[in-house]
């Protein structure tokens, strides 16, 4: 009824692009993720005066095209010498990419904690870092962890442009194979299958934490 | 003892305490009425610090609160204050929000801290709701537990700050019922009150509050039977 030339070897070609693919995501949501929280802490904390030159970079990285900073810095940590492999040069620019849209994510949840619960907080003699850790932080967690889903699946569809930097990931692995085998449409197809393979868990498991957070809230 | 001497306080332009004297003793119940806006709430902030004075001093137990070599936090063990707004920790069940702070700020094991939570809880009539979350419950009900969560700290004085105003008024009965619990337990409280019935019947002191200033105060038979300000009448018979 339906045949295919693609092997099990190309299939196992096509699952280590699709190793790849979470490697350089997890290294870069992880890296992201510690980033922005750090700034998107700091972020909430300072004046927006103070927080200006911080705010501008992260703007730079939010606003230029991805592939444009991928190609960007691998070509200049080339000309600067710094011998940087391709992939490690992916997932730091990968991280600062996510580090920045994080950011915002952070910041914006640290401020959706009503400050008059804050109060109430000090008032019960908290210092300012119980404040944060015991209440502001798992207030804020619950406000953004559904937009940090959305971040971290964003990141593990875009981490296809780094193919760019000659990184065989999932959809440059099913390119090849499409030229070889000319059977775009199927390969395609079990791509897709792969990706969603990849995001479901994650989508799953923030509906989960929604749910039972919400059945508290 | 609180004492509070020539506070003055303002937000910006607005001046909000224009010069407040005020000596509270150790087990009596001062409450303070006045229209909004009369800088009734703002005392109370400034008793425990979480907002500094432009002028003049508070002293709690010999400790001046807004000093700079004043720890806030320590002081702010035995000023407990509740809020209008009921500020409880929604992501805590309501054994841990009443537990939170003793083990936190005091270092308390769980088990000390929850004995003592307990204790309030049912002091509070709330004690077969410990593992509920906040949001399952009534108004009064999340007041009191604000109430407890202040107790399980063992303050030396309380602060209300019309804890009944964000209320429905069929829920306003069991939280002054527990206001009056902890009077006639020899609680030292200030009040900032809308409720003249409560001021009237529970109060040692009844403090009236007329922009920024404090035109008047006074045993409560005083104040609401033979007022001496014309703003004080007036403002009782607009609020009667």
């Amino acid at each position: 009824m339906f045949d295919t030339a693609l092997t099990f070897n190309d299939l196992m070609f096509m699952l280590k692009g699709a190793g790849m693919t979470l490697s350089v995501t997890a290294f870069a949501v992880v890296g992201g993720t510690l980033l922005g929280l750090f700034f998107g802490v700091l972020r909430s904390q300072i004046s927006p005066w103070a927080a200006l030159p911080l705010t501008f970079v992260l703007d730079i990285f939010r606003s230029v095209p991805l592939l444009i900073q991928l190609i960007l810095a691998n070509a200049f940590q080339a000309i600067a010498g710094w011998g940087i492999s391709p992939f490690v040069t992916s997932c730091i620019v990968l991280a600062l990419y996510t580090s920045a849209y994080c950011t915002e994510i952070v910041r914006g949840a640290i401020e959706a904690v009503p400050s008059v619960t804050r109060r109430a907080a000090r008032s019960l003699g908290m210092t300012w870092g119980q404040d944060l850790t015991q209440i502001v932080f798992p207030m804020a967690l619950r406000v953004g962890l559904p937009s940090w889903i959305g971040l971290t699946l964003g990141v593990m569809k875009d981490s296809a442009l780094v193919m760019w930097l000659g990184i065989i990931e999932l959809l440059r692995s099913s390119q090849i194979l499409v030229t070889r085998l000319q059977e775009p449409m199927f390969i395609l197809l079990v791509t897709g299958a792969i990706y969603f393979a990849l995001s479901f868990p994650i989508a799953r498991l923030g509906s989960r934490l929604e749910k039972r957070w919400q059945e508290n809230d | 003892m609180i004492e509070i001497e020539n506070v003055h306080k303002s937000f910006g332009a607005l001046q909000v305490l224009k010069g407040i004297d005020l000596t509270v003793q150790k087990g009596e119940v001062v409450s303070v009425i006045g229209g909004s806006g009369s800088g009734k709430s703002t005392l109370l902030t400034c008793i425990n610090g979480l907002e500094p004075i432009d002028k003049g001093r508070i002293v709690v137990d010999g400790t001046e609160v807004h000093a700079r070599d004043t720890d806030l936090n320590k002081l702010r063990r035995k000023i407990g204050i509740v809020f209008q707004q009921f500020n409880a920790f929604p992501h805590l069940t309501v054994l841990e929000n009443v537990t939170l702070a003793p083990r936190k700020v005091k270092g308390m094991g769980r088990k000390e801290a929850e004995e003592i939570a307990v204790q309030q809880l049912s002091h509070v009539g709330l004690a077969d709701k410990l593992g509920v979350y906040p949001s399952r419950l009534s108004g009064g009900q999340q007041q009191r537990m604000a109430i407890a969560r202040a107790l399980a700290m063992s303050p030396d004085y309380i602060l209300f700050d019309e804890v009944t105003s964000a209320l429905d008024p069929q829920l306003v009965g069991e939280v002054l019922d527990t206001l009056k619990l902890l009077a006639d337990e020899g609680m030292t409280m200030i009040c900032v009150t809308h409720e003249m019935s409560f001021a009237r019947d529970v109060s040692d002191r009844v403090a009236f509050f007329h922009k920024g200033v404090m035109a008047e105060i006074g045993a409560p038979d005083q104040i609401f039977g033979d007022p001496q300000q014309e703003e004080t009448r007036q403002f009782l018979s607009s609020v009667r």
